[in-house]
């Protein structure tokens, strides 16, 4: 070789130099799109939920406080009936009622499938919560409206639609999402923990609830969040089960509706543009911005309880 | 002559078909120190597992053989084993910090027996982290993590956790092994003067500090008991080949 070659070859990229900056600039654009994805789906909810806002006699705080929900007409004063709180107080009532009476059984299924008997969770349990988590929501919400819809009723009377019902379906499908976080938060817990307990002289369940679940809080934390945003988001089944009438719920078994259950029942029922149509992409911008609560607050979690 | 506080006749341990330790005969004596040494794999660790039930907790693991408290048989079916681990504690290897404040760990194995008197508590804290010579370095920081503090701090922790259930025997397993030759020291240091109250059964890789601080050495080898004799003796004129080779360095 003479010199201007072996110039040539110093000063020029390998071929395995190429290649790394082609897999960056590959990974990169397809990060890039799913970023300006999310921005993009944001800013278009954005822009549609704020122009219910703009140029009407609507205020932030009237959409948030009142409870009659008309779009289209007007009350006395000439302000459209937009009062999205009988869908807020829906939509929170299912999502904490059904996170409330998912969380002991989760914690008491992930107890036995990891402290208790782990070989017949490992093969028969953990399958079953894997199909769960599975099985489409129409399937839920059609079972919530043949089965628990006529028990509510015969039960506790009323039409058997509301909160009620839509707990217990939410509950259902939430269980397995907070089950299995759970199962990975206590496995998570070193082993050593548990024989430094036992070693103490505790017993196995002493050392579950000092040690084992106590260590794993934040890990159970993130899993209650995450089943909250899934119940929170979740629409088809809540639809089915819940009444769909935009009123203020008087108890757990009158009709009452979700921010979920009045979009999807409404949004193919106005026309792009109006009051009626912008005052849904409304409470679309409020469930964007209540799952992006929910996930702030999973980090916030877990940055918090950390295991070191 | 101090009396025996465990005695240990013919132990035999199995994993599945495997045999890890082939009969052993071993006293230990109350205020004492012991070591047991022997290359990696000997048993030695295992035999130690043995004398706080520890074993138990691996399904394949079946002891026989006969091993007695204070003349109580403690594997006899009607020998409660959390009552035995309140009074034979143990250290291992790695530092094991639950993930609470230096406080909360101190007190774990107090406030499983029951014990909520805060004065009680607070004090067994001072008295067990100023056995552990901890005292000192943690005492305007007890309700911070322990997960902050250093390896040495976190195994004197978990010694102080131990001590704070004044148990009559105290089991390590190479409590020093994972630590840097100054906090290992501490540590010898503090066992030496803890041999007034309790009896030390310690497990090490190095046989220094088996020479530094025991009053008797167990030599193990393949599951073996090979010799068990005060420590001066075993270190300077043992009688079977294999001690001699193994102290010299010789294998292992």
């Amino acid at each position: 070789m003479n010199n201007d070659e072996i110039k040539a070859a110093l000063t020029s990229k390998s071929r395995s130099a190429k290649l790394e900056r082609r897999g960056k600039i590959i990974s990169f654009l397809c990060i890039a799109l799913i970023v300006i994805a999310v921005f993009a789906i944001f800013a278009f909810v954005a822009v549609r939920g704020i122009a219910t806002f703009v140029g009407t006699k609507v205020t932030l705080w009237n959409f948030l406080s009142k409870t009659a929900w008309a779009p289209g007409t007007t009350d006395a004063s000439g302000v459209p009936k937009l009062g999205a709180l009988p869908m807020i107080t829906g939509s929170f009532g299912v999502t904490l009622l059904s996170a409330l009476l998912a969380t002991p059984f989760a914690i008491g299924a992930a107890v036995y499938m990891t402290e208790i008997s782990p070989k017949w969770g490992e093969k028969i349990l953990q399958p079953v919560i894997d199909l769960l988590v599975g099985i489409p929501s129409v399937v839920y919400g059609f079972i919530g409206l043949s089965v628990v819809v006529p028990f509510i009723r015969n039960t506790f009377g009323g039409t058997g639609f509301g909160i009620l019902a839509g707990t217990f379906v939410l509950f259902v499908m939430i269980l397995p999402t907070v089950t299995s976080m759970t199962i990975s938060a206590l496995k998570a817990v070193p082993r050593r923990y548990r024989e430094a307990s036992l070693a103490l002289g505790a017993t196995r369940w002493q050392t579950i609830y000092k040690v084992v679940l106590r260590s794993a809080t934040p890990g159970i934390l993130t899993g209650i969040v995450f089943g909250m945003a899934r119940a929170f988001g979740e629409a088809l089944a809540v639809q089915m089960v819940i009444g769909n009438a935009a009123l203020m719920p008087k108890n757990l078994i009158s009709p009452a509706s979700t921010l979920t259950s009045v979009l999807t029942s409404g949004i193919g029922n106005t026309v792009m543009g109006s009051l009626e149509n912008n005052a849904l992409w409304t409470l679309a911008l409020l469930l964007l911005l209540m799952s992006l609560a929910f996930n702030l607050l999973v980090r916030w979690i877990g940055n918090k309880g950390a295991m070191k | 002559m101090s009396r025996e506080i465990i005695t240990a006749s013919d132990v035999r341990l199995k994993y599945g078909d495997f045999e890890a330790l082939h009969g052993i005969n071993l006293e230990f004596k109350q205020n004492e120190i012991t070591a047991m040494i022997g290359p990696s794999g000997c048993g030695k660790s295992t035999f130690l597992r043995c004398l706080n039930r520890m074993n138990d907790l691996i399904d394949t693991a079946h002891v026989t053989g006969d091993i007695r408290l204070m003349g109580d048989d403690i594997y006899a079916p009607t020998f409660d084993v959390v009552n035995l681990r309140k009074r034979v504690g143990m250290v291992f290897q790695q530092p094991v910090p639950f993930p609470f404040s230096i406080y909360d760990n101190v007190v774990y194995g107090l406030r499983l027996a029951g014990v909520k008197d805060r004065q009680t508590l607070d004090a067994a804290v001072e008295t067990s982290l100023r056995q552990a010579a901890l005292w000192d370095e943690v005492k305007d920081k007890l309700h911070d993590s322990a997960l902050g503090l250093s390896g040495g701090q976190q195994q004197r922790v978990a010694i102080a956790r131990v001590l704070a259930v004044k148990p009559d025997v105290i089991l390590m397993d190479e409590p020093t092994s994972a630590l840097d030759p100054i906090s290992s020291t501490q540590i010898e240091n503090m066992l030496l003067e803890l041999r007034e109250q309790y009896t030390i059964i310690i497990v090490t890789h190095n046989m220094h500090q088996a020479s530094r601080i025991s009053d008797r050495t167990a030599f193990f080898l393949q599951g073996n008991l090979i010799e068990f004799a005060p420590t001066k003796k075993i270190f300077m004129n043992p009688d079977k080949k294999e001690t001699e080779d193994y102290i010299s360095g010789r294998f292992g």
